[in-house]
Parts: structure tokens; C-alpha cells; sequence
């Protein structure tokens, strides 16, 4: 492989994996946007999604369907079925745990949050285990070789879940009038409830729609490494929060942008230093990010409320 | 008398709005100096300036008794030692100490003890500590608080958090104290409370320079009253002379609309 | 000042119990399970300083733990030095971490704040995990010497693995730093310290150098974690990264917010309850990290100011941003 094979084999790779941090991260932005909540028990519903999608591409394996169904019918019903699942528990965790306290001191939300991490991350691993889960994956394992460059069909299928994902949001974001509710609430919660927008229900549904993205990220991480593991959550989650900060937190194309660049840093950085390292990558992003552009990369939001 | 405080040619802009704009201004030793003007005039800002939340765009504040020293790119902190203190327009309490907690924060600058004398017996921070709650019950006594030392300043009704807030500000004993628009959300009787609680500052010698939109309040306590208007000075002079000035009527009364240019 | 005094009594009686009691129950496990919530308890007061008293949200706080558990282990296995030694500059190195990283640290705030200092322990525990030339990588460092006492008749005894030794020194350690804190958060500084909590500008007008009070709490804090990190290698003789991972942070913290923030009774009491929690729902032995999470949440529904809180504020009350210019 030349220098510059290798460069573009490392940034496909970054790519995917870029990907899923940036369907975690807008997550966190979203509801960062709306409550100024740094919802910690994010990470464990991209973990959820990820176990609900096993379960349900396991049950198509040896259900009793027809064996004839073509693969992505497969994960396309396991994708909206992981974000379903997701997006109920995202809402059912906003209705009765975050909403009772919104209006508590900041800190209490935190260790709500925090706590919730813990319930969920123990839940998961008493009901799949704490060992490792294989994924079966029912992508076939079709690659390309691109000048040089291998590009799998299982790549493709990350950068076009997630590209629509982003798309559809973005969309829906800047031209329904759900979007701007959404927008206005991040601006001012007060005003909003005052000019009569049910706040409660745009809340809710960011939840629905933060977890649901984290879901489709929890199964498209589940395909691309074969294994999930219930520890898995709170790396990815501290990962993807990073991404959130990275661009500009509160901030949705920020996100977007935040998590495709730190999963290049960290794809090169694997690549070209020591992977031993890798994860202090990202933490460090993170630490002298916050501390020399609080904003983000895009950000203009004003980032401390305190 | 000499001069206690100058802001000279003193200029902060917000974004493209001019707050203040080449403002200069004195305050003499044991002078009580109004400071009047419309909502948005750039009077919170002058305060801002002066005790260094905010940083001037351009211009100067100096302060002392004798020398005059600058205050330019000091800290809040750093001017609180200087001798300046002051309240808030929106009073800013330690809500969740006790109203003698509250004055005994202000003795801060005033005491000494270091963490090590904090952490083990030291006859010196003792003495210190005596010395602080006695002038901080004190200080109580003065604004009618000392009966409810002990309750929290948050739960305290509206007027007397604004009572507490100068007896906070008066603990470090300043050599000029700035009270922003202290009679703000007062009823007729707390007002006149007040103004006996100034009047009575004012016999002990203290400098004060206040920002109030109450002219029944301002007037009758100012040596001087200063005018802004859209950050400029519009007027200076006694109270009297100050009310009839036109300029100043136009201010109020305005051919301007009453937006809300506060920033 | 009769309240004082009652209160005096209540402490003292508190501290003759917890001494008297390895005579009245002997059991090594239980004393074993006291000690370890003890050192909970310790920690909770460094972090009580800077989390309840300060108001700086830390979510890092087990890397101070880790940093004076491996400064007296590398100081004890390199050079020999006795524990009664190696916990002073234990102390110390915490400590000067925590003004370090306060000084880039305390430029953000709030939440902000809370993940920097999170990614700062996460850092720690990496980098002691792989500076595997010094630290001994993932195995930690084995061998570390235990605590040795000279007793007149009887000559230097060494701790050893019993419980008893370790039960006294965290009880007297825990008993002396909840004096020390009792006596700061009475001081100018600590009363300086809750002022930059409730309200940073007013604190600051009022003549409190905030940045140098941060950097002191941050310094403090760290230093009793420190103090708790040397006692906690003495004690188990091995330190590995492991024991210093997020769960710490934040069952530290959970400790300090359940007592109710800036009390010191309460982040001992708190420290008791949650640290033997999990020993008493051994029963349960999978499900209590689950229950612990449910506790939380439940916790901060049903009594979100914790057991000795006195204010509702909390951290950043909304009040302080809501109003203008």
C-alpha cells in the first residue's frame, strides 16, 4: 500500500465510524439545545438500540419468517424497530425522570442523569449478559477495491443510514413547523411556554428523536464491530458528546460536522500512532477544546449558562 | 473637597450600541452624587465600569483618598479592596447563607487569616472572627436586620434583601459605596426608610453615588445629580437646577420613544 | 451559642462510638466494610469542599485518589519511604494536581466544567494505565508497604492485613479532617467559598478573589484525596488504575449531593449509607449497581437539597442568569 492508499483507507474508515458518532452526538445536541441537560444516559440508549437490533436480527434469523427476504428488508425492519424501542424509552425516561425536576438546580438533573446511566447500563447487562455479544451480520460481504482502497457494502451502509438519518432531520429541523417549535424552545423555554407551544411535548419529542438516532448508531456500531458489549455505552457516549462540543454544542450541523471530524482524528490518530493511546485522543479534544473554544468549531451559541 | 472618584473620557460599546459614551465625571469625598436617566441611559454600565465587571472601551477610572490611583483593568475583587463597593439593580444576594453570613462575606478583605490559621486553633483568626460578626451584627442593627440574623437571606421579603444587600456592601467598611437604584420595587414606607438609612450614611461621612429613578428619592438626598442619556452626559449641578434644565426634561419627557435600550 | 454546644456533644459522642465499637464487635468483615465506607467518608469531605462548599461541579475527583495512592506507592517501593511519611507528599502531589489542573480548568464553568474534569480523570487513569514502564500498566504496583507502629513492650508492629489497625488510623484521619473542614467552612474562606457558589459577581464585588478560592478548594479537596489515596495503597499493599475509574467520581459525589451539599455531617453520613450500601444489598450482589442508579434518581425527586442541605439552590440557580444588565 503507498502512503496515500493507506491515508484514504484510514479516512474511509474514520468515516464510518465518524458516522455513528455523529448520529450519537446530535442526540446530546438536541437535548442539550432544549433543557441544557447533558444527558449521560445517552450512551446507554445507543446501547439499547444496539441490543434491541441483536435481538430482532436474531429473531429474523431463526424466526418464522419466510428465509427469502432480502437483507436490507431485514435491517431496515431491525432499524426501525431499535429506534422505536429507543425513542419510547427516550420519551418514557424524559416523562419520569428529567421532567419532574426541570425546574431543580442544575446539579440534580446531572445526578438524575447520571444515575439513570448506571440503572440502564446494569439493566442491559442483566438481561444480555455481561460477556460479549456476537452480531450476526446480515450484510454480505461484498467490497470494492477503489484505487486501492477497499470500500465495504457494510460501510456503504453506515454513511447511507446515517446521511439519510441527517438529511431527514435537517429537514425536518429547518422546514416543519415541529422544527421550529424545537428551534424556539432551544432559544428561550419561558417565552415559548408563554406564547402557548406545548413545550412538555416538544421536549418529549426530541427525546424521541435523540434516542431513536442513538438507536440507529447503536446498530449500525453493532454490524461494523460484530461484537456489543454493555460497557460499550459510556465510551461511545463520552465519544460522541465530545463530537456534540466539537461542533459547537446546541448546535445540529455541528454535530454532524463534530462527529465525522473526530472519527478522521481518531482513525488517523489509530493509524498513524498508537491505538494504545486512542481513547486518551478523544478526551484530550475534548478537555483542550472546552478549555480554548468552549463555543466549538461552529458553535456561536453562548455555551456557559451557569 | 477633593475628588474621590474621576471617570474620565470613559466610552463602552456593546456590538455597535454605545452605552457610554466619552463620559467624565467626579465624585468628591463625602458628596452624595445622583445619577440619573432614561431606562437604557448607560448608567448600570457606568457602574460596571467602575468596579471592573465590565472593561472600559476606552477612558479612565481613578480613585483614592489623597492619590489618586487607576482602577483601569483591575478585578471586582481588587477595586473592593481599593474601598469602592456596591449593590444591584436586581439585588444579587448569597441566597442560601444566613443574613449574617451575607455582611460577614464582606469582611472578607477586612480579616486575614490563611488557611492554615482557618484549619487549626489560632487565638489571631479568633480575635479576627470576633471582630468581624461584632461589626457585622452592627451593621444589622443599623439597617433593623439584627433581629433576623439567622434566617436565610433568600426567604427575607423583597425589601429588606435590599436593606441587607447595603449592610453587605458597607461591612468592608468602603470609602465610596454605589447603590443601584437601591429604592427599585420599594413601597412608600420602605422608600422613606431608605432614604433615612442615606441620610444617616451620609452623617457618618460615607460617599455615596447612586443610580434611582425615583425623583422623590433622588432629589432630596443629592449634592449633585449627573444626567445620561443615550451614554452621554447631558447635565451636572444641584438637584434643583438640574430639574429645570431642558435638555434634561427632553430626555425624560423625550421626542425619543420609549424603547427599552438598556443592553 | 447553646446549639454549639449540642452539637459538640453530638460529634463527640459520634467519635467515641466509632472508637469503642471494634471492642463491642470485633468481626473483621464488618470492620473491613466500616473502613472502606470510612474512606468513603474521607473522600467525600475532600470533594464536599470543592463540589458542596466551592460550588465547582468535579466529576473527576477519583484521579486525585489515584495520584496519592501511586505517589506513596512508587515513593515507598523506590525509596523505601514508611508510610507516615510517604502520605505527606501523597497529600501534597494530589493537591498541586488540583490547583493545576484548576488553572486551565476553572476558565469554563458549569457543566462544561464537570466534563473537563471528567475527561481529566479518564486521562489519568489512562495514562496510568499505559506509562506501563512506571506505573506497572494494567497489573498496577504490587509489594507496597503497609503501615508499621512502634508500641513501647512490644516494638514495630506491622499493620499487616488485619482490620483492626486500618479501622483506627481511617476512623482518626476521617475524625480529624472533619474537624479541619467543620473549622474552614466556618472561616472567612469558607464562607468566602459558598458566596462564589450562590453568587459568583456579587462574591467578587464584594472584594473575594475568585479564582485564587477556587484554585485553594480545588487544592484542598485534592489534598484529602490524596491524604485517602496513601492510607488506601497502605492499606491493600497493591494499587492497580482500575480502582480509580468514573464509578468512584461519581458514587463520591453521589455521597456528597445525598448528604446535601456543603454540609459536613452530611457527606459523612452520606458516605456511610452509600458506601456500605452495597455490602448490605450483597444479597442482591448483580442488581446493585442497578439499585444504586434507581437511588439516585430517586434520591434527587424526593429530596433534592439531600439529608443536611439547608438551601434548595443547589449549583447556578437560575436566578443568576435570568436577570439583565
Amino acid at each position: 500500500m503507498t502512503p496515500l492508499q493507506l491515508f484514504c483507507q484510514q479516512l474511509a474508515n474514520g468515516l464510518t465510524l465518524g458516522a455513528i458518532y455523529a448520529l450519537i452526538a446530535l442526540g446530546y445536541t438536541m437535548i442539550y439545545g432544549v433543557i441544557q441537560l447533558i444527558n449521560f444516559a445517552h450512551g446507554e440508549l445507543f446501547m439499547v438500540g444496539a441490543y434491541v437490533a441483536l435481538t430482532l436480527v436474531l429473531l429474523s434469523s431463526a424466526g418464522p419468517l419466510p428465509s427469502g427476504i432480502p437483507w436490507w428488508m431485514t435491517l431496515l425492519v431491525c432499524g426501525l424497530g431499535s429506534m422505536a424501542a429507543a425513542g419510547m424509552l427516550g420519551a418514557a425516561i424524559e416523562r419520569f425522570a428529567y421532567r419532574p425536576i426541570r425546574h431543580a438546580p442544575r446539579l440534580n438533573a446531572l445526578i438524575t442523569a447520571i444515575g439513570m446511566s448506571f440503572f440502564l447500563q446494569n439493566a442491559l447487562m442483566l438481561l444480555y449478559g455481561a460477556t460479549d455479544r456476537h452480531f450476526p451480520n446480515p450484510i454480505p460481504l461484498t467490497r470494492w477495491e477503489v484505487g486501492g482502497v477497499t470500500v465495504t457494502l457494510m460501510q456503504l451502509v453506515v454513511w447511507a443510514a446515517s446521511g439519510l438519518l441527517m438529511v431527514g432531520l435537517q429537514l425536518l429541523v429547518m422546514s416543519t413547523k415541529l422544527g421550529m417549535a424545537m428551534r424556539a424552545t432551544a432559544q428561550d423555554l419561558k417565552a415559548c411556554a408563554l406564547l402557548g407551544i406545548p413545550v412538555d411535548r416538544i421536549i418529549a419529542t426530541t427525546f424521541v428523536i435523540g434516542s431513536a438516532f442513538a438507536a440507529m448508531g447503536g446498530m449500525l456500531f453493532g454490524l461494523h464491530y460484530g461484537t456489543i458489549n454493555f460497557h460499550d455505552g459510556y465510551l461511545m457516549g463520552l465519544k460522541a458528546f465530545t463530537a456534540a462540543v466539537l461542533g459547537g454544542i446546541g448546535n445540529i450541523p455541528g454535530a454532524m460536522v463534530g462527529g465525522l471530524v473526530l472519527g478522521l482524528l481518531e482513525g488517523l490518530g489509530a493509524g498513524y500512532l498508537s491505538s494504545q493511546w486512542k481513547n486518551v485522543f478523544a478526551f484530550l479534544i475534548l478537555v483542550v477544546l472546552l478549555l480554548f473554544k468552549p463555543r466549538g468549531l461552529l458553535g456561536e451559541r453562548v455555551a456557559d449558562r451557569a | 473637597m477633593p475628588a474621590l472618584l474621576e471617570v474620565e473620557r470613559l466610552t463602552r460599546r456593546f456590538g455597535g450600541v454605545v452605552a457610554l459614551d466619552d463620559v467624565t465625571l467626579s465624585v468628591e469625598q463625602g458628596e452624595t452624587v445622583g445619577l440619573i436617566g432614561p431606562n437604557g441611559a448607560g448608567k448600570t454600565t457606568l457602574f460596571n465600569c467602575v468596579t471592573g465587571v465590565l472593561r472600559p472601551d476606552d477612558g479612565e477610572v481613578r480613585f483614592g483618598r489623597g492619590p489618586m490611583e487607576s482602577l483601569t483593568g483591575l478585578a471586582p475583587h481588587d477595586i473592593a479592596q481599593c474601598g469602592i463597593t456596591r449593590t444591584f439593580q436586581n439585588v444579587r444576594l448569597f441566597s442560601g447563607m444566613s443574613v449574617l453570613e451575607n455582611v460577614l462575606v464582606g469582611t472578607y478583605i477586612r480579616t486575614h487569616a490563611g488557611l492554615i490559621s482557618s484549619m487549626l486553633p489560632s487565638a489571631e483568626a479568633r480575635r479576627e472572627e470576633r471582630w468581624a460578626q461584632d461589626r457585622a451584627m452592627g451593621l444589622l442593627e443599623l439597617v433593623g436586620l439584627a433581629g433576623r440574623s439567622h434566617e436565610m437571606a433568600g426567604a427575607l421579603p423583597f425589601g429588606l434583601q435590599r436593606r441587607l444587600e447595603i449592610a453587605r456592601a458597607l461591612s468592608s467598611d468602603p470609602a465610596l459605596l454605589l447603590l443601584d437604584e437601591p429604592a427599585a420595587g420599594l413601597n412608600a414606607a420602605e422608600k422613606q426608610a431608605l432614604l433615612q438609612l442615606i441620610e444617616q450614611l451620609k452623617g457618618q461621612g460615607l460617599t455615596t453615588f447612586l443610580i434611582e429613578h425615583d425623583m422623590r428619592v433622588v432629589m432630596p438626598i443629592s449634592d449633585r445629580v449627573v444626567v445620561l442619556d443615550y451614554g452621554k452626559k447631558i447635565a451636572e449641578g444641584p438637584p434643583k437646577l438640574v430639574q429645570e434644565n431642558p435638555r434634561v426634561i427632553e430626555a425624560y419627557l423625550g421626542t425619543s420613544t420609549t424603547v427599552n435600550r438598556e443592553p | 451559642m447553646e446549639g454549639f454546644r449540642n452539637q459538640t456533644v453530638r460529634w463527640a459522642i459520634g467519635v467515641i462510638a466509632a472508637l469503642a465499637l471494634p471492642i463491642l464487635n470485633p468481626n473483621p468483615y464488618h470492620l473491613d466494610v466500616l473502613t472502606n465506607a470510612l474512606l468513603y467518608a474521607l473522600l467525600a469531605l475532600g470533594l464536599n469542599l470543592i463540589v458542596g462548599l466551592a460550588g465547582l461541579l468535579h466529576l473527576g475527583y477519583a484521579a486525585f485518589f489515584a495520584i496519592g495512592a501511586y505517589t506513596y506507592g512508587l515513593l515507598n517501593l523506590h525509596w523505601h519511604w514508611p508510610f507516615w511519611i510517604g502520605m505527606i507528599p501523597a497529600a501534597i502531589v494530589a493537591g498541586l494536581s488540583g490547583v493545576c489542573l484548576g488553572v486551565p480548568a476553572l476558565r469554563v464553568r458549569g457543566d462544561y466544567l464537570a466534563i473537563v474534569t471528567l475527561g481529566f480523570g479518564e486521562i489519568v487513569r489512562i495514562a496510568f494505565t499505559n506509562l506501563e514502564q512506571w506505573t506497572g500498566g494494567p497489573n498496577g504496583l504490587l509489594g507496597i508497604a503497609h503501615p508499621k507502629i512502634w508500641i513501647p513492650g512490644r516494638g514495630l508492629i506491622d499493620f499487616g492485613v488485619a482490620s483492626m489497625p486500618y479501622y483506627y488510623l481511617v476512623c482518626i484521619t476521617t475524625a480529624a479532617v472533619a474537624v479541619v473542614c467543620v473549622r474552614l467552612s466556618r472561616s472567612r474562606i469558607g464562607r468566602a467559598w459558598v458566596a462564589i457558589r450562590e453568587d459568583e459577581l456579587a462574591a467578587s464585588c464584594m472584594g473575594v478573589p475568585v479564582l485564587q478560592l477556587k484554585l485553594l478548594a480545588q487544592g484542598c479537596g485534592g489534598a484529602i484525596a490524596g491524604l485517602a489515596g496513601a492510607i488506601f495503597a497502605s492499606k491493600q499493599g497493591t494499587v492497580t488504575p482500575d480502582s480509580f475509574d468514573f464509578i468512584l467520581s461519581v458514587m463520591v459525589l453521589a455521597m456528597v449531593v445525598l448528604g446535601g451539599l456543603g454540609s459536613i455531617r452530611g457527606a459523612i453520613l452520606g458516605a456511610l449509607l452509600l458506601g456500605s450500601l452495597p455490602e448490605l444489598l450483597r444479597w442482591f450482589e448483580q442488581y446493585r449497581m442497578l439499585l444504586f442508579g434507581l437511588t439516585m434518581i430517586v434520591m434527587m425527586r424526593l429530596r433534592p437539597q439531600g439529608l443536611f442541605g439547608r438551601s434548595s439552590q443547589g449549583l447556578a440557580p437560575d436566578r443568576a442568569h435570568a436577570g439583565s444588565a
